[in-house]
């Protein structure tokens, strides 16, 4: 009995561990992309904020209309979006070159604004929160006792671990496109002298990054909660943040601390239901302080990228 | 005729003019949304920023708006100037409202001489408190501080829900809030039957004093040293970390006595809203003020001034209220880019003139 109860406990662990940790495996490795051009991103809150709600209302909208590929849609959209946003991230850092702090917080902070906006507009006031049927699990091992349980997951999990982490690591390190990536936010003068475009390899970067970034939010509101509310992100991002740093800006890594914040996401869900006697809100700030508490252990070893925070200007 | 661009500081009266053409430029940029909503974007402009100014309570509420404005604008100011990208104001001034609730509570028997500067100092320590971490992971650890202090943003925020529903529930109300300070806590009103209470003055004084520190004393020559060039300032021999520190814990203790004055001075207990995100709009707010005391002020007075307008703006024309936050976050934007063109002269000569510089 006792041994039944904590496998179930184990399995179910697992299982939204790898839930939890997928929008910020999404959006750290968009951010690691953009750190290791040079760039900070900190309009990552706001771009994950603006993928879940773009995301839910043009998906709602389609099912409204009746289109059977309404979540594809939606998610297409919030890659639009995010793509969009990071753009006008590049617009500022990489073409303005003015201080990459204050104008990726002014972008989280208008991208805030615009999806709050945006909800009013097209859900107007109302009692009950909109929804629409979510993304589907899938299960591989259908049956099969623990297996079964724990690799059943959403498309997009299955994407982020399998898929995105290997893909990234190869792009990064194994093609000459990361070279110049990395080589853009160690050294830019190199890059340019080498007639490669420094503002180019930015840009792309961005729209990457913005990319990513917002299919990490479009997750939690097509996949995970088939709704949009406004705590739908509440400081993942500024999470991932902290998880590049941790990764010192290496894709596995990053995954690793994606792992790490959702392990102990899932652990205080499970906890709150134990009968502490404590308010369920202490165990909600434990992920957070756990992310600092990494930083902290991790710091020995962080170097950051040559070029970090400096816009770069032909002298 | 050709125009002619040097790299050189603009004349004193186009860089007066930047604010205004940001302005106009973000009403530009926003009056789309206006248009979606079905409502006409000069009408809305009218609501924003001349309808609040057009009778005394109005421009009264304005006045109330901007009071944790100035002092969060102040604390992230100071930080800034500082070179400490303190983004945790939101968290400190949570744990200045929860210090000065938990002093408030217990001056039932106190005049107000004791409990007003009891709970002033309480909302600082508190602050100051809430941004020692980050700090002192900065300087031994060389973590970099935005991440820190926005996510003990969180924690600072679940804390005081924590408290709320737990050890200060108040049994009466079925909102998670606190009881009621004592009266002798409250702030008093500044004028009668208005909501301008004595935290205007307070961040008045907090103005004054960031002018002073910044310009006058050799601490504020020293943190703007350090906030300029970190190597430069540590080589000329100051002592970085020290400076660094202080400017944390002041700016944090500031943010704090935002909080304070929100709970003496308009809710009288403490909410889990107490701040609908003062800390980050005090980011717009430095940025705008480009760091000093005056612009801080000013910037402060005008965020109040659209904070004021977007609710006539939702009530009058049925636009989103949340249109004030689209406006702040573009105007900081459009600030940004603009400030690029101080550094700028642009002219006009005549072909073939010689130079003149």
């Amino acid at each position: 009995m006792q041994e039944a109860l904590t496998t179930t406990f184990l399995v179910g662990l697992i299982t939204a561990t790898l839930r939890v940790a997928t929008p910020l495996v999404y959006a750290a490795i968009g951010e690691v992309f953009t750190e290791r051009a040079g760039i900070l991103n900190l309009g990552i809150e706001g771009i994950m904020f603006l993928g879940a709600f773009v995301g839910f209302a043009t998906a709602y909208t389609a099912d409204q209309a009746g289109m059977a590929g309404y979540l594809w849609i939606g998610l297409f959209s919030a890659i639009i979006a995010g793509i969009l946003m990071g753009f006008l991230m590049a617009f500022f850092s990489v073409t303005l070159g003015v201080n990459q702090h204050v104008s990726g917080l002014g972008i989280t902070l208008l991208c805030t604004g615009l999806s709050l906006f945006g909800f009013r507009l097209v859900f107007g006031e109302r009692a009950v929160l909109p929804s629409i049927d979510p993304f589907p699990q899938l299960s591989l091992f259908e049956g099969i006792p623990v297996l079964g349980d724990i690799f059943s997951q959403y498309l997009l999990t299955y994407v982020a671990f399998l898929v995105l982490v290997p893909l990234s690591w190869w792009l990064l390190f194994r093609t000459s496109l990361g070279l110049n990536i990395r080589a853009v936010g160690e050294n830019p003068e190199a890059v340019d002298a080498a007639g490669l475009s420094v503002f180019r390899t930015r840009y792309l970067v961005l729209a990457l990054g913005g990319g990513l970034m917002a299919i990490g939010g479009a997750f939690l509101s097509l996949a995970q909660l088939g709704a949009f509310t406004p705590g739908i992100i509440a400081g993942r991002g500024w999470v991932c943040i902290a998880l590049v740093i941790f990764a010192r800006w290496q894709p596995v890594r990053a995954m690793l601390g994606a792992l790490l914040f959702g392990g102990v996401f899932a652990l205080q869900l499970r906890l709150q239901t134990m009968g502490f006697e404590l308010p369920f809100e202490i165990f909600l700030a434990l992920p957070y302080l756990v992310t600092i508490a990494a930083l902290a252990l991790a710091s020995r070893h962080v170097s950051y990228p040559g070029a970090y925070l400096k816009p770069y200007r032909r002298e | 005729m050709r125009l002619q661009i040097d790299k050189l500081p603009a004349p004193l009266w186009m860089r007066s003019l930047i604010p205004v053409v940001s302005v106009v430029v973000t009403f530009l940029l926003t009056s789309g949304f206006v248009l979606a909503v079905g409502a006409n974007p000069v009408e809305a402009a009218y609501y924003f920023l001349l309808d609040p100014l057009s009778n005394p309570v109005r421009l009264i509420e304005v006045l109330v708006k901007a009071t944790p404005l100035l002092m969060t604008g102040a604390a992230v100011a100071f930080a800034f100037a500082g070179g400490y990208w303190n983004i945790g104001v939101e968290g400190q001034l949570y744990m200045g409202a929860t210090a000065a609730t938990a002093i408030g509570l217990q001056m039932h028997d106190f005049p107000a001489w004791v409990a007003l500067p009891l709970m002033v100092v309480a909302g600082f320590l508190a602050g100051m408190a809430w941004a020692v971490l980050p700090a002192f992971m900065k300087v031994r650890l060389k973590i970099d501080e935005v991440v820190t202090t926005l996510l003990l943003n969180y924690v600072a925020i679940y804390l005081v829900g924590a408290i709320l529903n737990g050890p200060w529930r108040d049994p009466i109300s079925q909102w998670p809030q606190s009881p009621e300070i004592a009266a002798s806590a409250i702030f008093p009103r500044l004028i009668p039957r208005s909501r301008l209470h004595l935290g205007f003055i307070l961040a008045l004084v907090i103005i004054v004093v960031l002018w002073f520190v910044l310009s006058r004393t050799s601490f504020g020559l020293k943190m703007r040293a350090v906030g300029f060039n970190l190597d430069a300032a540590y080589f000329s021999g100051i002592h970085v970390n020290r400076v660094i520190m202080t400017v944390a814990l002041i700016s944090g203790g500031i943010g704090g006595l935002a909080g304070a004055s929100e709970v003496a001075g308009i809710h009288f207990h403490l909410i889990d809203a107490i701040s609908p995100g003062y800390g980050y709009t005090g980011i717009i707010i430095a940025t705008l003020g480009s760091l000093n005391a005056l612009g801080v002020a000013a910037a402060a007075l005008f965020i109040g001034l659209i904070d004021t307008g977007s609710q006539t703006v939702s009530r009058a024309l049925g636009v989103p209220a949340y249109l004030g936050d689209v406006l702040q976050a573009t105007l900081l934007l459009v600030t940004l880019a603009m400030l690029l063109l101080q550094r700028y002269r642009i002219s006009l000569r005549r072909k073939g003139s010689p130079q003149t510089e």
